[in-house]
């Protein structure tokens, strides 16, 4: 039963706690993606300055957690989202919206946003240094050990506060997107930009408000999954090196444009990292006399080291045999 | 006053000329009909007349008010509809989206213009939750016109309407245009089916190579043995 424990703890919550967070950042490329059409690469970055305003403003006010039993930096998530979905904003007026009055083609647009990449890493390490930090400064982590009704289990399952809270947000986020693109007439507008960006002119759409709106919810939700992650484990300048693979990879393999296909394919980039770096051998280990071959103490398809190639081998495939993503989508 | 004039109106695409000194003028009850082989520059026409690329010379009025290289949003607003000969859907919308997002610019109450788009096109009506990208072609450009529609507009500007659709649905749709137009709505429309749509035309206008051929009413153009000839077949 330990086995079990092990299992439900490093491939099934972890898987899902990772998951969210591409999932999160993915659905952000994708829309962006769908209005503006281009990659936009400094998405990444958006998640880790977010997580750098929670800190900032963690830092500020680090009794109101407390107070109200919530970790600070989670009560100070709508604020550190606010704050970069006006940056995701003013990016855009700066360096993305002239170039495309000038009509130039996606690719410049890609540049650019490398360009801002280099930008934003450069500002938040100016400000932050290099080390890592935690996002708890007044508080601490809250751990749950839910022990397993089972007598073979002395283990518990374990999952922590920032994990919780984040697939709770998670939820939310994703029936709140859902209302927002099928109800309300902005959303609805903003399908049609993606649909036919020429016609939605001719109807009298606001074609900046659209745009505007996209960059709030995509720098809002990059915002709540740096956070949520940096909470969760810490705060480190070059998250984004680690996130930006992996979330583009989920955009793609759920279809770009699909922002329901940008979630599930966060949760397969997820689950597809916590398998292949899992260590078989744990599982197998009751079995061990039945087996016809040594068990070697470590099993794992990729070790943990080597997490990172996951998601570009799967990037790979999909490219490869369905470049359309899982549903359909445009082909980047 | 006309409802639309365009005066020598001069325009293209980067740096290449496609119009070349179009004249045309509507009044506010009448159908305009522009015919001319491919590539005579009609969709560029309309595409000018609507905002969507830049009149290099001339000038476009709407009711005497200058609306030359207007933003197509603001036109939207002085009640000028415009449906492109293609991609005039948004096809994975419903067709309920679809008409919504032709009231987009409309901050009143527009349930009944719904009601009577859907009164006016009855196929619309059963299909309104399906995705438009689903629909046949003669549906199609019946959501594409009730899109347009949905502002009530004083003038629509139609660029092929009935483009692919079988002799019966032309007629039809050429007796809703007629329709539409004795609500008290201009009509200005391009089309292939030159002689069926000069025979609804209060005025019509010939264009070949971005200039005006010939320029009459719909009946003259139809009787004048040389546009006879040379565009309508015979
Ligand atoms: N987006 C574009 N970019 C560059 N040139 C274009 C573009 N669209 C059309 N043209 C050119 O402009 C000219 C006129 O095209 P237009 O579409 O206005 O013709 P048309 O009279 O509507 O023809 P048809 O009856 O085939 O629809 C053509 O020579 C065409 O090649
Ligand atoms: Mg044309």
């Amino acid at each position: 039963m330990n086995e079990l424990v092990f299992f439900i703890n490093n491939v099934l919550i972890s898987g899902a706690v990772i998951g969210s967070i591409y999932a999160l950042g993915a659905v952000g490329i994708t829309l962006i993606f769908s209005i503006l059409r281009f990659a936009h690469f400094a998405h990444a970055d958006l998640m880790t300055l977010g997580a750098f305003f929670a800190f900032f403003l963690t830092a500020l006010f680090p009794a109101i957690g407390p107070a109200l039993g919530l970790p600070t930096a989670f009560v100070m998530l709508p604020l550190a989202m606010g704050l970069t979905a006006l940056t995701a904003v003013y990016l855009d007026k700066a360096f993305y919206k002239p170039l495309r009055a000038q009509g130039v083609k996606p690719i410049v647009l890609v540049m650019a946003s490398l360009g801002v990449t280099l930008m934003l890493q450069g500002l938040i390490r100016m400000f932050m240094g290099t080390s890592s930090r935690s996002l708890y400064i007044d508080d601490r982590k809250g751990i749950h050990r839910i022990d397993v009704p089972f007598e073979l289990a002395n283990r518990p399952i374990v999952i922590t506060d920032p994990q919780i809270l984040l697939i709770l947000f998670l939820v939310v986020a994703v029936i709140a997107l859902h209302l927002f693109l099928t109800r309300s007439k902005l959303g609805k507008a903003m399908r049609a930009m993606s649909d036919n960006p020429d016609l939605a002119r001719v109807s009298g759409i606001n074609t900046q408000k659209v745009v505007t709106v996209t960059w709030i919810i995509a720098g809002s939700l990059a915002a709540a999954a740096g956070t949520l992650l940096s909470l969760d484990v810490s705060l480190k300048p070059d998250l984004s090196f680690m996130l930006l693979l992996p979330i583009f990879a989920a955009a793609i393999v759920g279809g770009v444009g699909h922002p329901y296909g940008a979630l599930a394919g966060g949760f397969v980039i997820g689950f597809a990292e916590t398998l292949s770096v899992f260590n078989w051998a744990v599982l197998l280990r009751p079995f061990r006399d039945q087996l016809w071959f040594e068990l070697p103490a470590n099993l794992a398809f990729v070790p943990t080291e080597y997490k990172i190639t996951v998601p570009f081998f799967i990037l790979l495939a999909i490219l490869v045999w369905r470049p359309t993503g899982l549903f359909k989508g445009k082909v980047l | 006053m006309h409802l639309l004039e365009a005066k020598n109106v001069h325009g293209g695409y980067g740096g290449m000329n496609i119009l070349n000194g179009v004249d045309l003028a509507i009044n506010a009850d009448e159908i305009g009909v522009i015919v001319g082989p491919n590539g005579a520059g009609k969709s560029t026409l309309l595409k000018a007349i609507f905002g969507l690329l830049r009149v290099t010379e001339g000038s476009i009025e709407l009711r005497g008010e200058p609306i030359t290289n207007a933003d197509p949003g603001e036109l939207v607003l002085k009640k000028m509809a415009f449906v492109p000969q293609e991609k005039n859907i948004f096809p994975s919308l419903t067709v309920q989206e679809n008409l919504e997002m032709g009231a987009y610019s409309r901050r009143d109450n527009y349930q009944h213009i719904l009601e009577q788009v859907y009164h006016f096109f009855p196929p619309l009506a059963d299909k309104r939750a399906q995705p438009a990208g689903e629909l046949s072609g003669g549906q199609r450009q019946m959501v594409a016109m009730g899109r347009a529609l949905m502002i009530e507009p004083s003038l629509i500007l139609l660029d092929e309407p009935t483009a692919g659709l079988s002799p019966l649905y032309m007629a039809d749709i050429f007796e809703r245009i007629v329709t539409i137009n004795a609500a008290g709505v201009g009509v200005l429309m391009v089309e292939q089916h030159a002689k069926q749509a000069l025979k609804i035309a209060h005025k019509g206008f010939v264009l070949v190579a971005g200039q005006n051929r010939f320029t009459d009413t719909g009946m003259n153009l139809i009787n004048n043995p040389e546009v006879a000839k040379a565009f309508l077949g015979g």
